[in-house]
């Protein structure tokens, strides 16, 4: 996969916004077209948040991703709430872990990931964005995993360069589980 | 081409700003636009400027008023209602013929409304806001790139006129992320400023900026030298994007963010070979009328996120020789590319 619009949703605190942003500078750093909108709102901790990616080679219109083919959902309203929307054939990426229902529909492909459990096992469950990433870049092939460590280290400020390796182990994690 | 960089609009705005020579702003926080208040309030102690965060709107650009008068390039931006609490500072400001630049990311209203996007202060923002004969240039742009562009662009058009300039955003447009090139945007040109109360150092006439004229034919002889001036930007500044306006059965008009998703219509549209065509102002005050008196089609479309204050603009320009149609969301809501297909699928019918 080359091109994606992509809702990323869950709970405020997980880095679904990073999450965005690092699929965002990854497609910067390739040349890309690309946009990133957040959701804002009267927002709190544990309320939820989402993202719209948009990557393409052409300019993009509408930032609003109103069809996604690509659906990270980490939380059970998120799923709930955007199931409906993924366009056919798109996939969903589900955190197993947080979220105790399958998805409904058919016609599209789900990929189930333990992405909170696992970041737990490698010490820090608020690494699950990182796990679901790996598994995006795994299934979609859309960005390699030396891209997405060159995008850390060229988009975190100098302050968090020790982030990056502790993030590309979870990255690794979701890229090795599917 | 310099590098990109990966910015909010709201950021880019500040980063602009900075770089055409912007030393002086004046904020007071209100969402959609708080990230560029914070993000001068993070650099300008880094370059000797100013960051002021006032006790209100209404402080914020009375300070801009100043400041201005002064002579020095200076900025204040809010979003919707602060703008109306800076209505009457802007139109002394415009009163006084100095340059200034104030942003206004828009959210929905009227009152204290909602803090989702929006373009229902067009009026405002086009037809003045304050009281008084006086008219703001106002721009939108549609991307962040844009909003860099036309930031640098308002420093140095407010500056050469001496009218105060407005960069119309929105929520979408200041929230989102998109790649930015800083050595693209227009360089600072400043204009000399004999009138700047700078401080005469006793080595020629103080000058004095002021609004107040108490006799009625000084008054009138001010405002019409001011509408000359007017009458010069209507000339010089109009400014719009174009493109399959020759043949269109419908033109589309919209500006801002609303101009994108109406690019994701045309797409669709053109894959059903309905010949459709856009105009998109930049400059919404002066109006981009010329090229509406040059183009010949069934129908226009203004698409807005309004209840439909670009109409009046288009139906002016056009001088009504097509039927003006209009599709809106307001309140916050963006309109969705399948609904505006089905618009103008709807005026083809009735059109042919």
């Amino acid at each position: 996969m080359d091109n994606c619009e992509i809702i990323l949703a869950g709970f405020g605190g997980q880095g679904i916004l990073f999450t965005g942003k690092i699929l965002s500078f990854a497609a910067m750093l390739k040349g890309k077209k690309l946009s990133w909108l957040p959701s804002y709102g009267p927002e709190m901790r544990g309320g939820t948040a989402n993202c719209h990616v948009i990557i393409d080679d052409k300019p993009i219109g509408s930032p609003i991703v109103t069809k996604p083919n690509l659906l990270v959902v980490m939380n059970k309203p998120s799923l709930d709430k955007f199931e409906d929307a993924v366009a056919e054939g798109g996939i969903i990426f589900v955190d197993k872990s947080l979220i105790d229902r399958e998805v409904k529909r058919k016609d599209i492909k789900a990929i189930y990931i333990n992405a909170t459990e696992h970041a737990d096992n490698i010490g820090n469950k608020n690494l699950a964005n990182m796990v679901m990433l790996g598994a995006l870049i795994k299934t979609t092939d859309i960005f390699s995993i030396e891209e997405i460590e060159e995008t850390m280290k060229k988009s975190l400020p100098a302050s968090k360069q020790s982030l990056v390796q502790e993030n590309m182990i979870a990255v690794k994690e979701g890229y090795n589980l599917v | 081409m310099g590098e990109k960089v990966l910015m909010k609009g709201n950021e880019a705005i500040g980063e602009a700003a900075i770089r055409s020579g912007c030393k002086h702003f004046f904020g007071y926080p209100i969402t959609p636009q708080t990230e560029l208040s914070a993000y001068m309030a993070k650099k300008m102690p880094k370059i000797g400027g100013v960051f002021l965060q006032a006790e209100s709107e209404i402080a914020a650009i009375n300070m801009v008023y100043g400041a201005a008068s002064a002579g020095v390039r200076t900025m204040t931006s809010s979003s919707s209602p602060g703008i109306s609490l800076k209505s009457e500072g802007i139109s002394y400001i415009a009163a006084a013929d100095l340059p200034c630049v104030i942003v206004n990311i828009v959210r929905g209203g009227p009152g204290l409304g909602g803090i989702q996007p929006a373009q229902s202060d067009y009026f405002q923002a086009t037809r003045g806001g304050g009281h008084g004969d006086y008219h703001l240039i106002v721009l939108a742009p549609n991307s962040v790139q844009e909003l860099a562009c036309l930031t640098a662009d308002a420093f140095n058009i407010s500056e050469e006129y001496g009218i105060p300039a407005m960069i119309l955003g929105d929520g979408t447009l200041g929230q989102m992320m998109e790649p930015v090139d800083f050595d693209s945007i227009p360089e600072p040109v400043y204009a000399d400023k004999p009138w700047a109360a700078n401080g005469s150092d006793k080595k020629r006439p103080k000058n004095v900026v002021k609004t107040l004229f108490l006799d009625a034919h000084e008054l009138e002889t001010v405002v019409m030298d001011r509408e000359k001036k007017y009458d010069i930007v209507k000339q010089e500044l109009q400014r719009y994007e174009a493109h399959d306006i020759e043949d269109a059965d419908v033109i589309i008009s919209s500006y801002g963010i609303t101009s994108r998703v109406v690019e994701t219509a045309v797409e669709i549209l053109k894959k059903d070979r309905i010949k459709v065509g856009v105009i998109r102002p930049i400059t919404l005050w002066p109006f981009p009328e010329k090229i509406y008196k040059e183009v010949k089609p069934k129908a226009f479309l203004s698409v807005e996120m309004s209840t439909g204050q670009m109409v009046e603009d288009i139906k002016l320009a056009s001088e009504c020789s097509a039927p003006v149609y209009f599709f809106g969301r307001t309140g916050g809501v963006i309109p969705t590319p399948d609904e505006v297909v089905q618009k103008v699928k709807d005026i083809i019918k009735e059109v042919e």
